[in-house]
């Protein structure tokens, strides 16, 4: 048995530890908001914070996050991610939006260690989240109105 | 008188001689690590080095020794999603090495490999663009090998966990050919015979 703290919610769960932990958020806890893109930790529409960093939850053995805080998208809260989201919505940054869960989880964990990001600052950080509709503009747009409604 | 004069001169050869080549061993022993355990010859030393070079140059090894990306895949090309060292040599905020790689092992449904304490090697032990005899230079220099004397460094190539996972890289990845035991021999000579490096 594995015990996994979700979005501040412990969760007893009878999987391996090899398992990963996008496996156990859709198909074990039905949190779908999590996206399944390429399983291979190469797209990024999978990310989720661990102790408040991006990760690849496609890529992450659920043993090796025992004892963390794993935060989902369906369990954002705090100033950044409110941030975020307005911003989001004020830019209309989505497209098609599949992407658009991995992106949000990866600009709140970036501006949450960078408050004023440049656009080198996004670009490096933001590298490993893909948009096959193109929205980068927009992403790296919102990334600064949510750091300067933050400031 | 003229005896004497002979006995002078010899005597000054002899001490400048003593003299001279004590220099040149204190020159040595400043640019050569100290010699561990076991003896070699310099011949010994070099030929191990040879031996040790081909291993170095196995991608597993040379795709983190790298100055600012690391490379990736037995073709050694960039990595993909491009990733930067920052400031702890651990990528940047979004993009650190952990959020994609494991800190205990390699991930056995999406094959990303992973050991402990995963991340570029440091700056001072860059090896892009070095030749052989460059990163042996290097490897025996305290101040570019992590502070390592001959014993850290023996124990390097022998026990440490992110060395050895190029041995187990996980599927589609080539392991290090040479067996890691017969390295660490290599490494022993290289540094019995007075770690001697190619030009």
């Amino acid at each position: 048995m594995i015990t996994l703290n979700i979005n501040g919610q412990n969760h007893d769960l009878d999987v391996e530890p090899e398992m990963p932990l996008l496996w156990v958020l859709r198909d074990r806890l039905n949190m779908t908001g999590t996206k399944f893109g390429c399983g291979v930790a190469q797209c990024g529409a999978c990310t989720v914070h661990v102790d408040g960093e991006s990760r690849r939850s496609c890529s992450t053995m659920v043993g090796d996050v025992v004892g963390s805080e794993i935060t989902t998208i369906e369990g954002l809260d705090g100033k950044v991610a409110k941030a975020v989201q307005t911003a989001w919505q004020k830019l209309d940054v989505v497209q098609c939006g599949y992407c658009q869960s991995g992106q949000i989880m990866s600009a709140i964990a970036l501006l949450s260690m960078i408050e004023k990001p440049t656009d080198a600052d996004i670009d490096a950080g933001m590298e490993g989240n893909i948009c096959r509709c193109g929205t980068y503009q927009r992403i790296r747009a919102a990334i600064h109105e949510a750091a300067k409604s933050l400031a | 008188m003229r005896f004497a004069q002979i006995c002078l001169r010899q005597f000054a050869v002899i001490s400048l001689s003593v003299v001279f080549g004590t220099a040149l061993l204190f020159w040595q022993a400043s640019n050569n690590l100290s010699h561990g355990e076991g003896t070699a010859s310099a011949a010994d030393s070099l030929k191990a080095w040879d031996k040790i070079a081909t291993v170095l140059e196995n991608p597993r090894c040379l795709n983190c020794h790298q100055v600012n990306s690391p490379l990736q895949g037995d073709e050694r090309r960039l990595h993909v999603p491009l990733v930067v060292r920052g400031e702890d040599n651990l990528g940047v905020p979004g993009m650190r090495c952990t959020t994609c790689h494991s800190q205990t092992g390699n991930n056995p449904t999406s094959s990303v490999p992973g050991a402990p304490h995963w991340s570029l090697a440091p700056l001072e032990m860059n090896w892009q663009g070095l030749s052989p005899g460059d990163i042996c230079r290097q490897l025996r220099d305290p101040k570019k090998n992590g502070n390592r004397n001959a014993e850290k460094l023996v124990t390097h190539f022998a026990e440490d966990e992110l060395v050895g996972w190029g041995w187990t890289p996980g599927k589609g990845r080539m392991p290090v050919a040479m067996p890691r035991a017969e390295l660490t021999e290599h490494v022993k000579t290289w540094l019995a015979g007075g770690s001697e490096c190619p030009k």
